[in-house]
């Protein structure tokens, strides 16, 4: 409290023109009154993806390139409680003309006050702890055309309130704008048969892309146990992609409904093993199902007398809705190696197989990275299939092995 | 730890006069016992770990500015800069903070950890890419930091209860008088066997480390430098210099910019604190 009734009074003698009289040592002493810090970074990066396989489509390419940039500018004051944030996203693909696009991943105002924090703006937020799917994570829009692997998000327009409460971390979202996902054009790989068709898009909803989402998630931290419990309730993230009749079928179009998403995420950690679980009940018009994915991550610490640590990771993926699955993950085993070399460079590597018990489809993955100097780092990425069956979400992917190098100078 | 220390006169049946202790110090010096000797050594050892402890005690939460450099196997030095937050917790060990300025791609890049007197440390790491906080595990004590000679565990939170002790004997460095204590590390996952440290007397201030690895060979050692006074209490180096004697290589921690009783609370060591540190 005596904190915030100094920045008040910092705040206020500021308004009035009078330097505050500050008798105590802050961590901002020294860096003028105003602005306690603020500082540019961001990356630039070119990347390749390299399709060995003949393309199905004889509009697709063997190869793209693309540039990305991606700055990030961000100032405090208020003695640290009051931020702005601005991020802008930028990729130019060779190839596809949907993966040349922009977005603003952050553009935000934050305030603390005690145990109270409020955001006003664009920005992106993280829930879950498995490794091969986010399930529970909802409330930023997946950038598909940046990576088939989801981790990519859209900046989600929100006011959020967080409580830092003795009992936990409350967090509030209201989400007056909705994003659409994005998906690769008729010229990218990695896309479905036939193409979506971004232009338009049914919703549910008739407020249509206005539609105010919610969403409220405890979190806390129990002793070895971390937990979240989350109610999500508006826009669903993921489309169901439906023939466009109108066209006879040549494109399909996605169709976003309305969904209550209650969801849990857990993780104990054991010593070396990491045991987790993420838990949704989703319901809506047209089907409510239960999905979850679980395992564990279990690192050996300096294997065989080196500095590298050595991880395996096995996690089970369920969906009630089997084979209709909009993710494919109704029945699936992933199981995966982490290395991290603990080397001057920070070299690691993840491989991983993701295996379907019901057609027997692999979904193979390697991604590696390590810095080359002091501000660039160098990441492959290896992905392919085996095994597709034509009822399988990775039938689209059956010819789109790649193998992706991506240079990035971080500044 | 009081109960630790007044252990050995703890099973004195009551009814039993003043006189015995001295009684049996006569006794004993009669017959020289290593056995007990040795103990003497033992509470001496942990009497300095926990004095250095009560001086150091009291300064609530601190900052600074890390700078690392990094002899590399081609002689190329590699800085890496890191900024802390520690919070004092009391009756436990401290919780702290380690977010990464440099290289560039680790900016952001966020450590929480809670130090426990005993059982497993909790942390939590941040990777702004993902935004994601992510509980991991503390069991990895012995791995180098940053690619550094710095282990972890040479990094974390000195918690008396993180070792056993025993005083050896008293030594000089730079002609400051030292106590010179043994200490083994009580959690299994440590990469060493043991340790040797350099108490000077008068402060009570590290000002040496050797530590001997698994095979109980000498591997490193360490030697913080430039200590400062602040608060006119709180005694802080600018510089420590961690030796590698099996490889050759070096790497020097420099600190700058301490500030103390900043304020800080709780609230700001958590793991969604973490996320919006920058």
């Amino acid at each position: 409290m005596a904190r915030s009734a100094l920045a008040l009074a910092i705040s206020l003698s500021l308004l009035t023109g009078a330097r505050p009289a500050v008798g105590v040592t802050m961590p901002e002493a020294g860096f003028g009154a105003v602005i306690d810090r603020g500082e540019w970074s961001g990356y630039i990066s070119i990347d390749a993806r390299l399709f060995p396989k003949s393309p199905e489509f004889p509009s697709q390419k063997d190869q793209d390139f693309s540039l990305a940039l991606k700055p990030e500018y961000f100032v405090d004051w208020d003695s640290g409680d009051q931020r702005f944030a601005v991020s802008p996203f930028f990729r130019y693909d060779t190839a596809d003309n949907q993966r040349t696009h922009a977005d603003i991943r952050e553009l935000y105002w934050q305030i603390e006050r005690g145990r109270w924090i409020g955001k006003a703006g664009i920005d992106v937020v993280f829930w879950g702890v498995t490794e091969s799917q986010h399930l529970v994570d909802i409330i930023n829009q997946t950038d598909l055309v940046e990576n088939i692997d989801g981790e990519e998000k859209l900046g989600q327009p929100m006011l959020n309130v967080d409580y830092l409460s003795d009992h936990g971390t409350w967090q509030l979202y209201m989400l007056p704008y909705f994003r659409e996902r994005t998906f690769p054009g008729k010229h990218g790989r990695l896309r479905t048969d036939p193409e979506v068709d971004t232009r338009n898009p049914q919703y549910e909803s008739g407020s249509k892309e206005q539609h105010i989402d919610l969403a409220l998630r405890w979190s806390q931290h129990l002793g070895d146990w971390d937990i979240g419990l989350a109610h999500f309730s508006g826009t669903s993230r993921e489309p169901y992609l439906n023939p466009d009749a109108s066209q006879g079928g040549l494109d399909l179009l996605p169709l976003y409904v309305q969904i209550d998403q209650t969801s849990l995420d857990a993780q104990a950690t054991k010593g070396a093993w990491l045991w987790k679980l993420e838990a949704i009940y989703n319901h809506n018009t047209l089907e409510d199902y239960v999905a979850y994915v679980g395992g564990f991550e279990r690192t050996s610490f300096g294997v065989a007398g080196s500095n590298a640590d050595l991880g395996v990771l096995l996690e089970y993926h369920y969906d009630e809705r089997g084979d209709e699955a909009t993710n494919g993950l109704q029945s699936d085993v992933y199981l995966g190696l982490r290395l991290t070399a603990n080397d001057l460079p920070g070299t690691m590597a993840l491989a991983g197989v993701l295996y379907d018990t019901d057609t027997q489809a692999v979904f193979g993955n390697i991604e590696a990275s390590r810095r080359l100097g002091e501000n660039w780092t160098l990441a492959l990425e290896l992905r392919f299939t085996t095994n597709t069956d034509e009822k399988d979400n990775l039938y689209f992917f059956r010819s789109d092995d790649y193998l992706g190098v991506e240079l990035t100078r971080h500044f | 730890m009081k109960r630790k220390l007044s252990g050995n006169t703890a099973h004195r049946p009551a009814g039993v006069n003043n006189y015995l202790p001295v009684l049996a110090a006569l006794v004993l010096s009669l017959f020289y016992h290593p056995a007990v000797l040795a103990d003497a050594d033992v509470e001496k050892g942990m009497a300095i770990a926990i004095e250095a402890d009560r001086r150091d005690s009291g300064f609530g939460d601190s900052t600074v500015d890390l700078t690392m450099l990094i002899a590399s196997a081609s002689g190329d030095i590699v800085t890496r800069e890191m900024r802390q937050m520690v919070l004092e917790v009391a009756n436990d060990g401290d919780k702290s903070i380690m977010v990464f300025d440099r290289p560039r791609d680790l900016k952001g890049t966020a450590i929480l950890t809670f130090t426990h007197k005993s059982g497993d440390d909790e942390q939590w790491l941040y990777l702004p890419a993902l935004k994601r906080v992510k509980r991991i595990s503390s069991a990895d004590k012995s791995g180098p930091f940053m690619g550094s000679e710095f282990a972890y565990e040479d990094l974390s939170s000195q918690e008396v209860e993180k070792y056993r002790y025993r005083y050896l004997r008293d030594d000089a460095i730079d002609g400051t008088p030292c106590f010179v204590v043994e200490r083994v590390p009580v959690d299994k996952n440590s990469g060493y066997t043991r340790q040797l440290t350099w108490v000077d007397q008068d402060e009570y201030r590290l000002q040496r480390v050797d530590y001997y690895d698994r095979k109980d060979s000498l591997l490193k050692s360490m030697r913080p430098v430039g200590y400062q006074q602040y608060l006119d209490r709180y005694w802080r180096p600018s510089e420590m210099v961690m030796s590698n004697h099996q490889t050759g290589k070096s790497t020097t921690l420099k600190f700058g910019n301490y500030q103390f009783r900043t304020g800080a609370r709780d609230a700001d060591f958590t793991p969604s604190a973490i996320a919006r540190i920058r």
